[in-house]
């Protein structure tokens, strides 16, 4: 009895190891994989693609419909809205989602798109800062980054933003927390692999922000990060961090050629 | 041989009491560059009364009862970077317990990696080796090492390390000072793992 639940047992892990394997490799994933590099879609189970794969069905479609409700509304000591500057989001902002973290001059550091946004509302508005996780900046970024949907990510890692793609690539591959498990131990050893019930996955960035089914809400890539950091028992850097926007940088990179999926789907 | 001692707060059992005073006392002289650095001097009992006054001093933290006592982690030798030839308590493993702590996710949560023979638990991962039969192919002073900390094996390793607290790197406050697991669970799941025969 025992070695037949054994069995039975292993022959499922082999089973399920076989389905992931057989998928990746006959080259079905179109978009989704550029040479080795995969998207996380590629990882998530049917029902959660086909969740992605339907507007109508991405839950993250709501925040992303707020957002485009906030581009046109005015707000701030300025009494401006983003399209009072910008126009037509679909024209102004095509491709700024896929070029995101950017050098910033005037912090003479790269700045990621919700910290560019409130860059914007406090200069230019003279409005109040979103909160890093509030609906408000989740569905302005899903919003900005849709209108680069399915471009490449093409992020620049020369010239001053070289410095910091680098420092997003040491913390890459440093190890943390009482796991002393660095991001690379997980998804790039072993992408691919079972870990307990999960399949973990590239750890790709191109979906963000997401609407992920384990937090049954939309979030940012610095709330996975955090999330991530505080699974191997490691203290979490805070959102918007320069820590966490240089390894959006580097991940960003790590993607390149992936599209733009905001606001995917993930387990 | 190499002598090896590492820091340890064992038998809290739950008491709040934060480690970082005890960490500043640490030599800092142990880090992953390889065995022969795992070096350490302090020793449980000749300094608990300066831990004790230093934990009151730098960070403030009451002892929450008598019954929460600082200690070192266990002093271990290793043998030939492979093998540590004796129990960490100097007792025999509970292989019954050590099942236990095994499928614990909280403690070993080896499962979360390993396939073993454990069916009536579900889902086991495939990020390291098939435990079923890992007692044929290892003794036990190898297993054991192999649970203490696995990178004396394979230093890029992804397998966290169950008994050491040093050279680990922002670890979360409620974890700092303490291992994974306390050194007779280690016993424990060496003596379940040993139990594992093809």
């Amino acid at each position: 009895m025992y070695a037949k639940q054994l069995i039975a047992l292993t022959a499922g892990a082999a089973a399920l190891a076989g389905l992931s394997s057989s998928a990746l490799t006959d080259g079905s994933w179109g978009k989704y994989q550029v040479g080795d590099i995969r998207s996380g879609y590629t990882f998530a189970e049917p029902e959660t693609r086909a969740m992605q794969d339907d507007d109508f069905e991405n839950p993250a479609m709501l925040v992303l419909d707020y957002g485009a409700e906030l581009w046109s509304t005015k707000d701030g000591d300025a009494n401006k809205s983003c399209e009072d500057c910008h126009g037509d989001a679909e024209n102004s902002m095509k491709g700024v989602g896929a070029r995101y973290p950017v050098f910033y001059g005037p912090w003479g550091k790269p700045i990621n798109i919700e910290l560019r946004i409130n860059e914007c509302r406090q200069n230019n508005m003279k409005a109040k800062p979103y909160k890093y996780e509030s609906n408000e900046m989740l569905g302005m970024t899903a919003f900005l980054k849709y209108q680069s949907r399915d471009m490449p990510v093409t992020v620049d890692i020369g010239g001053p933003n070289k410095p910091f793609y680098i420092k997003g690539k040491e913390f890459y591959y440093e190890r943390r927390g009482q796991l002393d498990m660095a991001c690379k131990h997980c998804h790039e050893d072993n992408a691919g692999n079972m870990i307990r019930a999960n399949l973990l996955s590239q750890g790709q960035s191109n979906g963000f922000p997401v609407y992920r089914l384990k937090w049954n809400k939309v979030g940012s890539l610095h709330r996975r990060f955090r999330g991530c950091n505080k699974q191997v028992r490691s203290k979490p850097f805070g959102y918007g961090s320069d820590e966490y926007v240089n390894l959006e940088l580097y991940l960003a990179w790590r993607g390149r050629g992936l599209p733009v999926e905001s606001p995917a789907v993930r387990n | 041989m190499i002598a090896v001692t590492i820091k340890q707060f064992d038998g809290l059992r739950g008491d709040i009491v934060s480690c970082l005073a005890l960490k500043t006392l640490n030599h800092e002289a142990q880090d992953r560059s390889g065995p022969g650095q795992w070096e350490e001097t302090l020793k449980a009992g000749q300094n608990l009364i300066p831990i004790l006054g230093a934990i009151g001093l730098l960070v403030g933290v009451a002892f929450v009862s008598g019954s929460a006592v600082a200690e070192d982690l266990v002093k271990f030798s290793i043998k030939d970077n492979n093998s540590i030839p004796t129990s960490l308590t100097g007792q025999a493993g509970d292989a019954e317990n050590g099942l236990n702590v095994a499928i614990h996710r909280q403690k070993g949560n080896c499962l979360a990696c390993h396939v073993m023979p454990i069916p009536d638990q579900p889902f086991h991962g495939a990020v390291g080796p098939d435990l079923t039969g890992v007692g044929s192919r290892y003794d036990v002073g190898e297993l054991r090492l192999r649970v203490v900390n696995s990178k004396y094996v394979n230093p890029d390793t992804i397998m966290p390390a169950f008994y050491a607290v040093d050279g680990l790197h922002r670890v979360l406050d409620k974890f700092q000072g303490k291992p994974m697991l306390t050194a007779q669970e280690v016993e424990d799941v060496v003596a379940y793992l040993a139990t594992l025969k093809e």
